[in-house]
């Protein structure tokens, strides 16, 4: 009994410690978008680059807020990989191939916010 | 609102994932007759931001809001429309021109009050308070008759309660839990539902299965969690007065106020009375037992979101009283009559405190506390059976991720106390047992967002009875297609048999009760013990423009233990631990369309082979039909300006035929009781937002048991039996009820 409380005691410290080390950052910058298809691509399409632990992203000031391991990847290559997915990012801009291939809606170069 | 969403979500034990859209296309009429789809039209959720455009072929694409179901299609020329849209993920919207009036005009979508995802891991059917509405009356063991994954049981004459089933297994092989903690289980197994008013169900879910780990290992055919309304979300004041044409009225009272910006409190009471006699099959006894009791509910909600803490403090409290028997005055008073009471009190309290880190918002933090004094005494006949029952119950929950938010996991410990005093038939000593656990769990959810998610769980507990042991769980979800998905779960589950307070009906019987004892830790007996495991596939369509879909399931329970309870002998009723095979299986067959706008139809078939070995030899479990058949029918007319609008209910139940342990009593049976169908309906008159009125009717065909009692002549012989139901015990019943929402 007492070494199973021990273990989960344990367990608590380690994944509270770990979260909170130094190799986690957080950054915010702008990512373009103009609507809900926009959103969870960016979401998704962010969480899914490695290193990168938790992205939201808000389509009224097109803030994307990320938190990250510092010691797998920098911001500047997170941003461009956001851009190479299509969404312009800090300052890297989309390859246009990719960005003719996004949805219709997702067309922020010319559509208003939606 | 994020971290409220996220503190609401770690008491929950399902993940949502994904991101749900509504598809469909926007038309226009032609002058033909004929529609054509339209682009340009702009089509946003009512008040907020989240808006689309539609493209040139009239198709659209907007992620479901959390904020709003309201969806609005405007564009000039044509009237804007306002369409409500609940767990739909397919509309098509037909625009009418625009005429002289600009009046705005409110077509409603039908929304589902059954909700099945198609992006949960686990096969999860959440049930809103409308769908509970739906059913006659009037507390949570009665709510289940219009949600096919569930069934009742027919209430016996002496205790008037139903209890539930779920994939053939009856409810202590299900883990009952309110807002996650487990509620309905020792001593208030049987009656535990039927002290939980209606009217304070915010929402149920209903989990087909094993469920998580988080909430313990006693879950063996499924999960169901009761969520009550929270003081900030229900209405500030709420009557609903109730009677039926059996002499039933109830009352319900709701009052919720906001004492600050962050505080608010609810007070929920509940009061029913029954006292007339009614004997429609003259054999001297009640058919339903008289009835007094009441709850009180009094709540308070604390939410600080920049502090990223929300906490919620209950109390409870519930007295009832049933008394049924021979209550008609005879004429031979040298004759000693049957009489039964059965008189609970029970007190609850509860705390919970969540908090979501402001600064990392997937890490989170939860701790639960429940204690509960649960106490029964009661006779039957010349048989007593009194039960204290004192728990306590702790958990700590911490949520997180591992890597990104795709990967997401759940750890925490349990506590759990139970001490259980036991008064039991002619004994005059008490039995007592205390129950101690304590035990850890860790559960991984991964999602890769689009088409595949696991929830693999494990938990370790060390219990003073059970021994120590790894209760491990698994969860599947593969989507192929946007409206195909499969789900498959596998896991074990166990639990103290608590064979008296489960199996109370045994009491009103005068059958000779042994309990054939090996020297296990329950009465002599062992813990029970299964696995269980299934399949779910459900695939939607669109037929005629309107969407229906159709769900197979299929789950399998295997008891390495299991105490059987051997009706099988006239005079007698023992126990002891299995000894051979005993399995349910069950395949359900469900389909649910959208008939027309305004109808809606479910319908499932469900057949169960639930056998285990009884001393005697392998058998079907008795009172437990092998088929089954469910049809329910919904219609809601557009509401008018002032939100009037009427609802009609009807539902359909064919029960097949159920097999009867031998009594001399049933003889003419040949074994088995015969199919019937039985039918309920309601009718709802909504006259606005704050006021309703319904009427409906039970059993509407009048189908009942002749002989609910056997033996009644003779209540203290060994042959008297109040217990083998297979059928409803009282006819056709009225009732009618208003709702007051201020």
């Amino acid at each position: 009994m007492k070494k199973l409380c021990l273990i989960f005691l344990l367990f608590f410290s380690f994944s509270f410690s770990q979260n909170s080390g130094d190799k986690n950052k957080k950054a915010s910058f702008l990512v373009k978008g103009v609507c809900e298809m926009c959103k969870n691509r960016i979401d998704v399409g962010t969480v899914r680059i490695k290193g990168v632990k938790y992205a939201n992203w808000d389509l009224t000031s097109n803030n994307l807020s990320i938190i990250f391991n510092s010691n797998k990847i920098d911001l500047d290559s997170i941003q461009k990989q956001i851009a190479a997915f299509g969404h312009d990012s800090g300052i890297y801009k989309a390859p246009d191939e990719v960005y003719n291939s996004l949805p219709e809606c997702c067309f922020y170069k010319t559509n208003t916010p939606h | 609102m994020k971290i409220k969403l996220s503190i609401i979500l770690l008491f929950s034990f399902y993940i949502f994932s994904g991101q749900e859209m509504v598809k469909g296309k926007v038309y226009i009429p032609l002058n033909d007759g004929n529609y054509q789809g339209v682009g340009g039209v702009n089509i946003f959720w009512k008040s907020t931001s989240i808006g689309v455009v539609s493209d040139d072929d009239g198709s659209y694409s907007i992620p479901i809001s959390t904020e709003t179901k309201e969806l609005v299609f405007k564009i000039l020329g044509y009237k804007e429309d306002i369409v409500e849209i609940i767990d739909s993920l397919n509309y098509d919207h037909f625009l009418t021109e625009q005429s002289d009036e600009l009046d705005e005009v409110i077509l409603l979508k039908r929304k589902n009050t059954i909700q099945k995802s198609y992006f949960k891991t686990m096969n999860i059917v959440s049930v809103s308070s409308d769908e509970l509405l739906k059913a006659a009356c009037c507390n949570v063991s009665e709510s289940f008759e219009t949600n096919p994954s569930i069934d009742v049981s027919f209430s016996n004459a002496i205790t008037g309660v139903k209890e539930v089933k779920m994939l053939g297994l009856e409810s202590p092989y299900l883990l009952i839990t309110e807002e996650n903690i487990p509620m309905v289980r020792g001593a208030s197994q049987v009656f535990g539902l039927s002290f939980i008013p209606g009217s304070w169900v915010e929402s149920m879910q209903v989990t087909k299965g094993v469920g998580s780990v988080v909430n313990g290992f006693e879950s063996i055919s499924g999960q169901v969690n009761i969520e009550l309304n929270k003081p900030i979300s229900d209405v500030p004041t709420y009557i609903n007065i109730f009677r039926n044409s059996m002499g039933r009225n109830e009352l319900n009272f709701h009052f919720n106020r906001m004492v600050n910006e962050k505080l608010s409190t609810g007070l929920f009471i509940h009061a029913d009375h029954r006292k007339e006699k009614h004997d429609s099959n003259n054999d001297g006894f009640l058919d339903i037992p008289h009835v007094e009791g009441y709850n009180i509910f009094n709540r308070w909600q604390l939410t600080d979101l920049e502090k990223g803490v929300v906490s919620f403090f209950g109390i409870k409290f519930m007295k009832n009283e049933k008394e049924g028997g021979e209550r008609f005055d005879t004429n031979s008073l040298s004759n000693k009559l049957w009489l039964s009471e059965i008189k609970t009190e029970r007190f609850d309290a509860t705390f919970k405190l969540g908090y979501v880190n402001p600064n990392i918002p997937y890490q989170s933090l939860g701790f639960q506390m429940a204690y509960s004094d649960h106490d029964q005494n009661s006779f039957f006949g010349i048989r007593n059976y009194d039960i204290t029952h004192r728990s306590l119950y702790s958990n700590i929950i911490y949520n997180s991720i591992i890597g990104n938010t795709m990967n997401k996991i759940k750890t925490g410990i349990n506590l759990t106390y139970d001490d259980y005093e036991e008064l039991i038939d002619l004994d005059k000593n008490k039995t007592e047992r205390i129950d101690r656990s304590i035990g850890g769990f860790f559960e991984y959810s991964y999602d890769n967002t689009t088409n595949f998610s696991l929830t693999a769980g494990l938990r370790y507990d060390s219990h003073n009875n059970l021994g120590s042991f790894f209760t491990p769980r698994l969860h599947l979800r593969f989507q192929p297609k946007e409206k195909t998905v499969m789900r498959f779960s596998l896991g074990s589950g166990r639990k103290s048999s608590n064979i008296y307070a489960e199996n109370q009906e045994i009491f009103s019987t005068g059958r000779k009760i042994k309990v054939i004892n090996s020297n296990g830790k329950f009465y002599g007996l062992n813990p029970e013990k299964a696995l269980n495991y299934g399949l779910s596939f459900r695939q939607g369509f669109n037929l005629n423009s309107n969407d229906g879909d159709v769900t197979f399931d299929y789950y399998v329970t295997d008891f390495q233990n299991q105490i059987v309870v051997d009706w099988e002998t006239e005079g007698e009723l023992s126990f002891y631990n299995l000894n051979g095979k005993s399995y349910a299986r069950s395949f359900q067959l469900e389909i649910d369309y959208q008939l027309t706008r305004k109808i809606k139809m479910k319908t499932a078939y469900k057949n169960y082979q639930v056998n285990k070995q009884y001393n005697s030899g392998l058998k079907q479990n008795p009172l437990t039909p092998k088929n089954r058949f469910f049809i329910n029918l919904d219609y809601s007319s557009d509401p008018n300006d002032k939100g009037a609008f009427w609802k009609f209910d009807f539902t359909l139940n064919n029960v097949g035929k159920q097999r009867l342990p031998e009594h001399g009593g049933l003889s003419n049976f040949l074994g088995f009781s015969p199919s019937y169908t039985l039918f309920n309906s309601q009718v709802t008159k909504v006259f606005s937002e704050k006021f309703e009125i319904y009427l409906g009717g039970e059993n509407l065909g009048n189908y009942t048991q002749k002989n609910p009692i056997l033996d009644s002549e003779n209540p203290f012989g060994t042959s008297f039996d109040g217990t083998l139901i297979y059928s409803p015990i009282v006819g056709s019943m009225i009732y009618a009820g208003i709702r007051l929402k201020l």
